[in-house]
């Protein structure tokens, strides 16, 4: 007879998903459900900087794109926490977590976006990273955080290919629009790459949850990954690349970058970015600003709870 | 009793770990647990699945296929919600 400890790493290394009713050790509970909540902030954080731009996009094609993008996120927030819940937290639970800065959310969307170019870099590079870091979740040991990446990794392509088309038509247009390019490039490039998290020597919770196989691949891997493919993007944009220390090399097969601001990817982390606290105030007015439509369905629903109680009622005399 | 006053259940199997449940057909049964044991002896006699769903037929509230055009209609005029509306040079097209 195997304890449940044992039958579960006997799942994780034969590469068998972990089920909601499956046993499993309270750590990797706790890790995935403030992961995936994390993820899930994300999403819905990050319609904030987009969703500012949809009345400023400069024609009708790109408004109508931008609303179907920050429509994805909304949907891919609610496949996240839905995929949290069914860890035994409650949407209202993550929430608070959120409101009360005891969850995070990705930093990169404490950083502030200036103009319309920032919105094409974000599609471009901040989707980008996401994406990179969801396609390698698809393989992630719990099986609802799994089949969440897959639909979200299936409907999130648009979203890099749109911002990379609008940056091209930047890169491509006027002196000015040219430089406006480079600048969300030089701007959003370094804050892309802080996604992927601190080194792995520094990561808090990298080593169990690699082990657990909640995550797949390191930090540093997949952050490598990321720098990869993005110096033919930027060739082809003819823009300069942010980083003059971008350098191929052919023994690791991976090109050298330059360290990133470390103290400031802390410092953004712990609540001092220019965005943390509009962020989150702005989070908390549009729930509170929500709360007669929440008002409204229960007093609807006790409604009609009641006429078909005195229904009842009345067939029973 | 007789059958037409036994409950309509839906049966969803997960054939393995990791993947959805399906939706596999249905049966009659006076309750949950009974139709829980039904499903496992009529869907899974050679080992189909892993895990099973039933759920009371009258419990699912399901679209109607006349409906299909309001529902669906609003998504044929947005191509853009598709990768391949966006057309890249051929260095990057595989992003």
């Amino acid at each position: 007879m195997i304890s449940e400890e044992q039958n579960f790493m006997r799942k994780i290394e034969a590469e068998e998903k972990i089920e909601p009713k499956d046993w499993m050790p309270d750590q990797y509970r706790k890790n995935l459900i403030r992961q995936i909540s994390q993820h899930a902030h994300s999403e819905v954080i990050g319609m904030q900087p987009e969703g500012n731009y949809i009345t400023r996009a400069p024609s009708l094609r790109r408004k109508a794109v931008l609303i179907s993008k920050v429509q994805d996120e909304a949907g891919h927030g609610l496949y996240l926490y839905s995929a949290a819940e069914t860890l035994g937290i409650s949407r209202a639970e993550m929430i608070e977590q959120l409101q009360s800065g005891k969850a995070k959310y990705s930093s990169i969307f404490n950083y502030p976006v200036l103009t319309w170019a920032d919105i094409a870099a974000i599609g471009w590079l901040v989707d980008g990273a996401a994406i990179v870091n969801q396609v390698s979740l698809q393989r992630t040991s719990y099986g609802p955080y799994s089949r969440g990446m897959i639909r979200i990794c299936k409907e999130e392509s648009f979203h890099q290919r749109q911002g990379y088309e609008a940056m091209l038509s930047l890169a491509k247009g006027s002196a000015g629009q040219k430089a406006m390019a480079q600048d969300a490039l030089n701007r959003f490039y370094w804050p892309a790459l802080m996604m992927f998290g601190p080194h792995d020597s520094e990561s808090a919770h990298s080593q169990k949850s690699m082990e657990w196989k909640i995550k797949r691949e390191t930090n540093d891997d997949l952050r490598q990954k990321f720098i990869d493919q993005t110096v033919e993007q930027i060739e082809v944009l003819g823009l300069d690349h942010p980083d003059k220390g971008i350098k191929w090399n052919e023994e690791r097969g991976h090109y050298d970058s330059s360290d990133l601001n470390w103290d400031e990817f802390w410092s953004v982390i712990n609540g001092n970015g220019h965005c943390n606290r509009q962020r989150v105030e702005h989070h908390v007015a549009a729930h509170d600003e929500g709360e007669w439509v929440r008002d409204a369905i229960t007093a609807y629903n006790s409604k009609k709870n009641n006429k078909k109680n005195a229904n009842q009622t009345k067939q029973v005399a | 009793m007789a059958i037409e006053k036994l409950e309509l259940f839906e049966v969803f199997i997960r054939s393995k770990r990791g993947l959805d449940h399906k939706h596999v057909g249905s049966l009659h049964a006076e309750d949950h647990a009974q139709a829980l044991e039904y499903a496992r002896d009529c869907y899974t006699r050679r080992s189909e699945g892993v895990s099973i769903w039933v759920v009371k037929s009258s419990d699912i509230c399901a679209s109607q296929e006349d409906d299909a055009d309001c529902f669906y209609d609003p998504s044929d005029d947005k191509p853009y919600r598709h990768a391949t509306y966006y057309v890249l040079p051929e260095p990057v097209n595989n992003m």
